[in-house]
C-alpha cells in the first residue's frame, strides 16, 4: 500500500481517537471510536494482516461498539456537566502522556531497523487465515483452550452481575 | 513506502491518546473506551513487527497475529464484564462519574 494511503488512514485513526477523549457526549465518543477502529483495520490490511483486519471490524467495530452504545443508551447518559477541573490530575496526566510520547519518539529515532522499508512477502499457496489457524490449533492449543474458559467465565460472571438482587 | 518506524510512531501516539483519556476523563465508560484505544495501539505495533520480521519462508511471523487474536478476545471479555459492573454500579449510585464513587478511597 502506498505511503499516502498509510498517512490518510493513520491520520483518520488518530484524529477520531482524539475525538473519543475530547467529546463531552458519550454517544459521540462511541461513534468516534468506531471510525478510529475502521482506520486501524485499514492499517492492519496495509500490513498484509487480512485476518486481523477483518476480526477488528467484526469484533471491535461490530460487537464491542454495539455493547458500548447499548449501555450508554440504557443508562441514558447525557453530555457531562462541566465540573471543577482537578488541575493536579490534568497536568499530571498530560505530562506523563507527553513524556511517554517523547520516549517513544526517541527510541524509534535511534532504532536502526525502523528506518528500513518492509521486505516484499514471498508468494504463498495458503492464505493467512490458514496459517494462523494451524498455529492456533498446534503450538498455541493450550492458550486457546484457556482463552475459551476465560470467555465462559466472563459470560457467567456477566449474567450473575446483572441478575443479582441488589440491596 | 511507510517504514516500521512510521507504524511504531503512530501506535505510540494512539497509546498516548488512550493514556491521556484514562487520566483526564472522569466518566467510567469513556475510561473503558480509552483502555480499548491503548490495547489497539499495542495490537498495531505487534502486527507491524509481525510483517517486518519475516520467517525463513518469506511469510510474516504469524505468532504475533495469534497473540493479537488473544488480545482481542480478552479485550472483548473485559468490556463485557466492565460494562456489567458499570450497570450494577449505576443501579445503586445513579452515576458513572469516578469522583462520585469514592467509598474505598483512602
Amino acid at each position: 500500500m502506498s505511503s499516502i494511503l498509510f498517512w490518510i488512514f493513520a491520520l483518520l485513526m488518530l484524529v477520531f481517537g482524539a475525538g473519543v477523549i475530547i467529546n463531552r457526549n458519550p454517544v459521540a465518543s462511541a461513534l468516534n471510536l468506531v471510525v478510529s477502529f475502521l482506520g486501524l483495520a485499514a492499517l492492519f490490511m496495509s500490513l498484509d494482516a487480512y485476518f486481523v483486519g477483518i476480526i477488528q471490524v467484526l469484533v471491535y467495530a461490530g460487537a464491542i461498539m454495539v455493547l458500548f452504545l447499548f449501555i450508554i443508551m440504557l443508562l441514558d447518559l447525557r453530555a457531562e456537566k462541566l465540573r471543577r477541573i482537578n488541575w493536579v490530575a490534568s497536568v499530571g496526566g498530560t505530562g506523563v502522556a507527553l513524556a511517554l510520547l517523547t520516549q517513544i519518539f526517541y527510541v524509534v529515532a535511534n532504532f536502526k531497523a525502523a528506518q528500513q522499508p518492509f521486505l516484499p512477502l514471498a508468494r504463498s499457496t495458503v492464505d493467512d487465515v490458514h496459517s494462523i489457524g494451524a498455529l492456533l490449533f498446534s503450538a498455541y492449543n493450550l492458550p486457546f483452550q484457556i482463552i475459551g474458559v476465560l470467555v465462559l467465565v466472563a459470560t457467567v460472571g456477566v449474567v450473575v452481575l446483572s441478575k443479582r438482587e441488589l440491596p | 513506502m511507510a517504514t516500521l518506524g512510521d507504524y511504531l510512531i503512530v501506535s505510540g501516539i494512539l497509546f498516548a491518546i488512550g493514556f491521556a483519556g484514562v487520566m483526564l476523563r472522569r466518566n467510567l465508560i469513556i475510561i473503558l473506551m480509552a483502555l480499548e484505544l491503548m490495547l489497539n495501539a499495542a495490537n498495531l505495533s505487534l502486527v507491524a513487527f509481525s510483517r517486518f520480521h519475516l520467517r525463513a519462508d518469506g511469510l510474516p511471523a504469524y505468532k504475533a497475529q495469534v497473540f493479537v487474536f488473544f488480545i482481542i478476545t480478552v479485550a472483548a471479555a473485559e468490556v463485557a464484564v466492565g460494562l456489567a459492573i458499570i450497570v450494577a454500579l449505576f443501579r445503586v449510585r445513579q452515576t458513572t462519574h469516578v469522583e462520585d464513587i469514592s467509598t474505598l478511597k483512602f
